[in-house]
């Protein structure tokens, strides 16, 4: 038996009916979330190890809380409690850790690739929880969810099946950004128009294979915008060379109250955290209505227990039964 | 009627043959009548009853039940919808998506649930609704209402009420919708052309 989507590697893994998937199957777990026992056995008898070779506290809770609320057992390996100080290569951790049975492996690391390479040793379905400057699916695909939502709510019916004709404006360190990247692939497979606005010594060398248009100036793009996405200042990646300073930045970049008044009344503005607020966002806006942030985080665990079940658990990739009535 | 029989294919191009109508419409009707008069006679009354339909072929029949029990006695009772992928024991052997939304309006502890399924065979699908129910709280009882039994049970399952009895073949199919219940099996698509 060999699924096509064994992996979650890259958002261009799924694609735009991949995506469609995951976001119907996020609905299912966002209707459980709600019960009185708010946990199915989905997964009963599986196990989901959370490798987090680069420290996020929010996204391995998030993947944690994902995989409980199927019923999954969880294990957490923390590099700061473990043999890698004491000089086992990744390779032997990551053979330990699937010597141990797992099924799900959900790793993160600062080195782009690393979730790629970890499918070489372990019989586990990978999930990218996040890998250098590369990629973060999970991200843009709460992301994605966290805006049908609210087009949903707006425009009540069915939720949209994609994003034709919806302009996503992404500000920021585009360059080191993996959240972006993922983004990008994820709003334009489902038809969005993207507009990146960053510095030119935060946007990556080249954008002729990205799908998208770039400028420095958000004023100008700011009022044509339905969503807009902030990313963080990382100063960790950015270092200080490419910024002349963080209050230059938030003057220019930054969602200030006064850029604020000239979005779209309906505009949606997110960030996938952690933000900070008086760099990329001004306080007052972090709390506005259009503000998603909180929303964003929620919808996480949904999606996430949607990724998991969507590699372990639906059996897609092996032929497609549903239940007719007849055979129930 | 199309749509069922797109549910009900199989991928590898097998269709669902019909071969004899055994319930016309009228038959579905009186059948579910009948049951809303033992629903209401066992309880006595629709005092905390809860009508919950399993997802898909459960629902329209459902539906129809809670407008007959409110017909009967001028009430109306809560209905709900129920999609068990979830709770199937079946997962990861082939595959298991949830098709509809689940949609439970009350709290079910100490309601009297009637499940609603269309067709009752090995019982895993009801074994799975228990479950799913249970957590929607602690119902005081939980009791079955299918259109068709048609027997080969795995577990130790068996309906509070049932439309009729129909003896089948294991690799037959049972069709049931409003407009009757049809008798078929699967069969290639291009024997069925």
């Amino acid at each position: 038996m060999t699924a096509p989507a064994r992996h979650l590697l890259s958002v261009s893994d799924l694609g735009r009916e991949g995506i469609g998937e995951i976001m119907a199957l996020a609905d299912s777990f966002k209707e459980v979330s709600g019960r009185t026992i708010p946990k199915v056995p989905a997964l009963r008898g599986k196990t989901v190890a959370t490798l987090f070779f680069e420290a996020s506290t929010r996204t391995r809770l998030s993947f944690e809380a994902a995989a409980r609320r199927l019923s999954a057992d969880v294990m957490s390996f923390a590099p700061s409690a473990s043999s890698l100080e004491k000089g086992e290569s990744l390779r032997d951790t990551v053979e330990t850790i699937d010597a141990m049975g797992v099924d799900a492996m959900v790793v993160r690391h600062r080195s782009s690739g690393v979730p790629q390479r970890v499918t070489a040793w372990t019989s586990a379905s990978v999930v990218n929880a996040g890998d250098g400057q590369h990629e973060h699916p999970t991200q843009a695909l709460l992301d994605c969810y966290t805006i049908r939502e609210a087009l949903c709510d707006r425009h009540g019916g069915d939720p949209p099946s994609d994003f034709a004709g919806l302009r996503i404006g992404i500000v920021g360190d585009v360059a080191h950004s993996r959240v972006a990247r993922s983004g990008v692939l994820a709003f334009s497979a489902l038809g969005a128009e993207v507009v990146l606005v960053a510095p030119r010594t935060l946007l990556p060398p080249s954008l002729d294979s990205w799908p998208v248009k770039a400028t420095a100036d958000f004023d100008s793009v700011l009022p044509a915008l339905d969503v807009v996405y902030l990313l963080r200042i990382q100063a960790e990646r950015a270092g200080r060379v490419l910024l002349p300073g963080l209050d230059e930045y938030h003057a220019r970049f930054g969602l200030t109250a006064e850029r604020a008044r000239h979005l779209q009344r309906e505009a949606l503005v997110m960030h996938p955290g952690p933000m900070i607020r008086g760099v990329e966002i001004a306080p007052e806006v972090a709390d506005l209505p259009s503000s998603l942030v909180t929303r964003q985080v929620r919808n996480g665990v949904f999606v996430r227990s949607a990724v998991l079940f969507h590699l372990l658990g639906s059996g897609l990739g092996t032929e497609r039964i549903r239940d007719g009535g007849g055979d129930a | 009627m199309a749509e069922r029989e797109r549910k009900l294919a199989r991928p590898q191009g097998r269709v669902f043959a019909p071969r004899a109508q055994v319930m016309d419409a009228d038959g579905v009707s009186r059948a579910l009548r009948r049951i809303a008069h033992e629903v209401i006679e066992r309880n006595h009354g629709l005092d905390q009853v809860v009508v919950v339909g399993l997802q898909t072929g459960g629902v329209p029949l459902a539906t129809r039940l809670v407008r007959v029990l409110g017909e009967i006695e001028g009430t109306t009772v809560p209905l709900g919808t129920l999609d068990v992928a979830f709770y199937r024991d079946d997962i990861g052997l082939r595959p298991v998506l949830p098709e509809e939304v689940t949609d439970i309006p009350v709290d079910l502890t100490g309601a009297t649930v009637v499940l609603v399924d269309d067709v009752v065979f090995t019982g895993r699908t009801v074994r799975a609704a228990l479950d799913a129910l249970a957590d929607h709280g602690r119902a005081r009882a939980i009791q079955l209402a299918v259109m068709v039994d048609r027997g080969h049970r795995e577990l130790p399952i068996r309906p509070d009420y049932v439309g009729k009895n129909l003896p089948t073949r294991r690799d037959e199919l049972v069709d049931v919708t409003l407009d009757g219940v049809t008798i078929g099996e699967l069969v290639d698509e291009r024997a069925a052309r």
